[in-house]
């Protein structure tokens, strides 16, 4: 096997594996403060969109990113009001919130169907990022480092600091977190925004970075893969880059498999490959640890105080 | 200013009612600065919804707060910590997947670094005299270890008023006498108490003024030291109270439980192991299992519920028959039913019905399940039946189980397993939290139960409910049971010594003696 060719498939992994990273660390966010937010999907695609929009209209990529992250924390809000108001089923909710961003992405993208963005790729000197060897770490979308840096941050926030304290004792047992006096509802919306935020700048490297257009359902159920990986990493941001990884190079070797005419494996059984995985891991997970581990007391269940 | 001095704590036609229950009403009274002022009740009497109110996490419907002489509304627990309204409560407020150290963080409004936070709590836990490893995952704690953490966490505020929800329910008698030095320290350095507990000879013990609640009413305050625990429980129930009636010349019959060598590791790095524990208890028999917590006594009852398995089939026989590898529900077929100290979670479903609680565990032996469905009308009217039969203080069938006051609770789940007649009996802590009246009708009807022909196991730590209620007795101490003693002829001294272990600290046992030992008084 050549460098060069180690090197490309490198700079692929780290491509296919950026957006479901992103996502997946929002979502355990959300987890952690007992929320299941199943629209992930839902959230990237309006990211994409959203921070496709901003792009073609400012010509300002920074613009566009914040404009995807605001796309998918906006549309996490609604998930959050039914479901911390209302009190409606999770589940359910984000489920339709899932179809709801696939279905409000596309009727806004078609007036954007046609367009070109600039790619939003690296920013380093063409010397660093075009060279043929240090393009391997020089060679990104700006996203792909804030990806990588989210991940310690998360960490530290979850393990390290008050807010992160408080964010996990909501997710673990929100009526005690109420009785000293947390407020529930606060930490829940904020962590739905930041899940919401997460999911739409992983949408968003698919329509900036990926392939510079906008294509209906473009995220192609990355969005799922997200969810799964969070119980996959049990929980854990470090385990989560790991997982996330592991599926990048499996969604690699589909591509591979594809463009290489391999004939070992038809290429569908690649493509299927990481949801297969991620069926494999849960039923794993699950069946070795039936408490569930370190999930989260509360994922899930509504909050219901006395008043 | 008169010369009265100005209350501390004042209220004033505290009024609060829940859907179909009027939980407080018009309730008014007073603590000044340095009183430890009791709250007394049955079960149910509206005890915790007033002290809810006074720390903010409920807002009353009529009436008012008054802080110093100032009217105030306590809009929030930080509102009322930032008063200096510290509480320990009921059901703990604890985060189980958390250290005990994040747990106290939680409970503090200041952002203080780990570091410091800790050596502040170790300097809490030496002058009073608790012990806890701040490190710990609460989840591996036992339940006194739990409450421990509450009451660290309420005194590092310097509290001016401290609420206690029935703070000594699970602790051991030294512990207890050491928090009444804590308490009595505190009050004498001017800070009021409000003290929740349905042990009478405690509030005796300690409070200067008792409160008495009574279906939301305030009926009377008295002096408790000038009462006597019947008294005050007579006012507290408005009647008699009873006695435990056992039998003239009762006797035990053919061996029923036979427990022989029974070893279990521990489920945790944290937990105890059992250790050759072997024990027998006859047709009629009840027998008490005495100890500190933390002893083994949870890995005990799970090993003979049947929610942890032995590897030796013979380690458990009922009747001769062996039910070491059967599974809990096999177990209850066979006639073994247990009640798990842990009310809501364990034993019972907090979001659950108590119709559908009673489905959990009695529908084999009632046969509440007929064809894969369901039949809610026997489970509606078996739990209609054990609701009247025990006096459980419930809207009906339909309640959830978490809307019950802890000690009504107890009370449904007591008669949820008594009713179903079981030859064997294991409950774990059967008054815990239960009032004088409730108690006593739960001893009663284990008593009616064991008369019967039922074997009955008891583990308490509550050494006076255990020597008024066996007839046998042995102590567990890190997973090692004592033989076993007639309790007619049981010697106080020695159960102490038993409770400490053979090299254990001789503290540990210093509560037995008639004269607790006020070390830490000047
Ligand atoms: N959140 C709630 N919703 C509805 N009813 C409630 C609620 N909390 C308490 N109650 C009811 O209010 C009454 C008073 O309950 P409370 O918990 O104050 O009793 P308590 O005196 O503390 O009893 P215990 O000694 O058993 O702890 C009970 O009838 C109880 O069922
Ligand atoms: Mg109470």
């Amino acid at each position: 096997m050549s460098t060069e060719f180690i090197i490309a498939a490198i700079v692929t992994i780290v491509g296919l594996t950026t957006p479901i990273l992103l996502a997946a660390l929002g979502e355990l966010v959300v987890e952690k403060a007992g929320v299941l937010n199943l629209g992930v999907e839902g959230m990237m695609l309006m990211g994409a969109i959203c921070g496709f929009g901003v792009t073609v209209s400012t010509f300002n990529p920074w613009l566009g990113i914040l404009g995807a992250a605001a796309g998918g924390a906006l549309s996490s809000m609604l998930f959050a009001v039914l479901v911390l108001e209302l009190n409606s089923n999770q589940v359910a909710t984000g489920l339709a919130l899932t179809i709801f961003g696939t279905g409000l992405s596309s009727l806004i993208g078609l007036s954007y169907t046609g367009f070109i963005a600039p790619v939003f790729g690296s920013v380093f000197p063409a010397s660093l990022a075009n060279d043929a060897y240090l393009k391997v770490i020089f060679g990104y979308s700006p996203i792909v480092y804030f990806a990588l840096i989210m991940v310690p941050v998360v960490a530290w926030f979850l393990k390290s600091t008050r807010s992160g304290m408080i964010l996990r004792a909501v997710g673990e047992n929100d009526l005690s977190a109420h009785s000293i006096g947390y407020s529930v509802k606060g930490v829940r919306y904020a962590a739905i925004a930041f899940g919401g935020a997460m999911a739409g700048i992983g949408g968003a490297y698919f329509s900036m970075v990926i392939t510079p257009m906008w294509a209906e359902k473009m995220t192609a159920g990355r969005g799922w893969i997200a969810l799964a990986l969070v119980v996959f990493a049990g929980w854990r941001a470090g385990r989560l880059l790991v997982g996330a990884y592991f599926f990048g190079i499996l969604m690699a070797l589909e591509l591979y498999a594809k463009a290489s005419g391999f004939s070992f494996l038809p290429s569908q059984f690649w493509a299927a490959m990481p949801y297969l995985m991620t069926v494999i891991a849960l039923s794993v997970i699950s069946m070795r640890d039936r408490s569930g581990g370190n999930a989260p007391a509360c994922l899930g269940k509504p909050f219901l105080p006395s008043t | 200013m008169g010369t009265e001095a100005t209350a501390r704590l004042e209220l004033k036609s505290i009024t609060k009612r829940f859907p179909g229950v009027l939980a407080n009403d018009q309730v008014s009274f007073s603590v000044q600065p340095g009183e430890i002022h009791a709250l007394l009740g049955e079960n149910g009497a509206g005890k915790s919804t007033l002290v809810k109110m006074i720390y903010g996490i409920m807002q009353p419907d009529g009436g008012e707060i008054r802080w110093n002489g100032e009217r105030i509304v306590v809009a929030h627990p930080k509102a009322a910590r930032k008063l200096g309204i510290g509480m320990v409560f009921q059901h703990f407020s604890l985060f189980e997947a958390m250290t005990v150290l994040e747990n106290i963080a939680l409970g503090m409004d200041a952002k203080i670094p780990a570091r410091e936070l800790e050596a502040r709590i170790k300097e809490v836990m030496t002058q009073y005299g608790l012990k806890l490893e701040p490190h710990r995952i609460v989840s591996t704690l036992s339940v006194g270890e739990r409450q421990r953490i509450e009451i660290v966490r309420a005194l590092l505020l310097n509290p001016k008023l401290l609420i206690m929800d029935e703070p000594t329910s699970v602790l051991t008698p030294q512990e207890v006498e050491q928090l009444f030095v804590v308490l009595r320290q505190l009050a004498s350095e001017g800070c009021s108490i409000l003290y929740i507990s349905h042990k009478l000879h405690e509030i005796k013990a300690l409070c200067h003024t008792a409160t008495i609640l009574r279906g939301g009413k305030l009926v009377d305050t008295c002096n408790p030291s000038v009462e006597t625990s019947r008294s005050m429980a007579e006012k507290m129930i408005g009647g008699n109270l009873k006695t435990i009636e056992k039998a003239e010349g009762r006797t035990v019959g053919r061996e029923k439980l036979i427990v022989n060598r029974l070893n279990m590791p521990a489920r945790s790095h944290f937990g105890v192991s059992l250790k050759d524990i072997t024990f027998t208890v006859r047709e009629g028999e009840i027998f008490g299992i005495a100890g500190v917590a933390g002893n083994g006594q949870n890995a005990l009852l799970l090993a003979l519920s049947g929610e942890t398995l032995t590897d030796d089939p013979g380690a458990i026989t009922v009747d001769g028959a062996q039910l070491g590898r059967l599974t809990a529900k096999q177990r209850r077929l066979a006639g073994v039913s247990s009640v798990p100290e842990e009310r809501n979670g364990h034993a019972a479903v907090p979001e659950f019905t108590l119709a559908d609680n009673s489905v959990l565990t009695a529908r084999d032996r009632l046969g509440m399940v007929k064809g894969g469905l369901i039949d809610h009308k026997a489970a509606r009217t078996y739990a209609g039946e054990v609701i009247s039969t025990f006096a459980v203080k419930a809207l009906g069938p339909g309640s959830t189980a978490g809307s019950l006051s802890g000690g009504n609770l107890q009370k449904y789940i007591m008669g949820r397993e008594i009713m179903q007649n079981p030859a064997v009996l294991v409950v774990s802590q059967p008054t815990w939290g239960v009032d004088a009246g409730a108690a006593a009708a739960i001893h009663q009807a284990l008593v009616d139960l064991a008369a019967a022909g039922s074997a009955i196991v008891v583990i308490s730590q509550d050494l006076d409910e255990l020597l008024s209620l066996c007839d046998t007795l042995a102590v567990i101490n890190e997973g090692r049971l004592s033989p076993s003693m007639k309790v007619a002829d049981a010697d106080i001294e020695e159960i102490g010594l038993l409770m400490g272990g053979v090299h254990g600290d001789p503290a540990a046992t210093a509560n037995l003696h008639p004269e607790p030992v006020h070390a830490h008084q000047a």
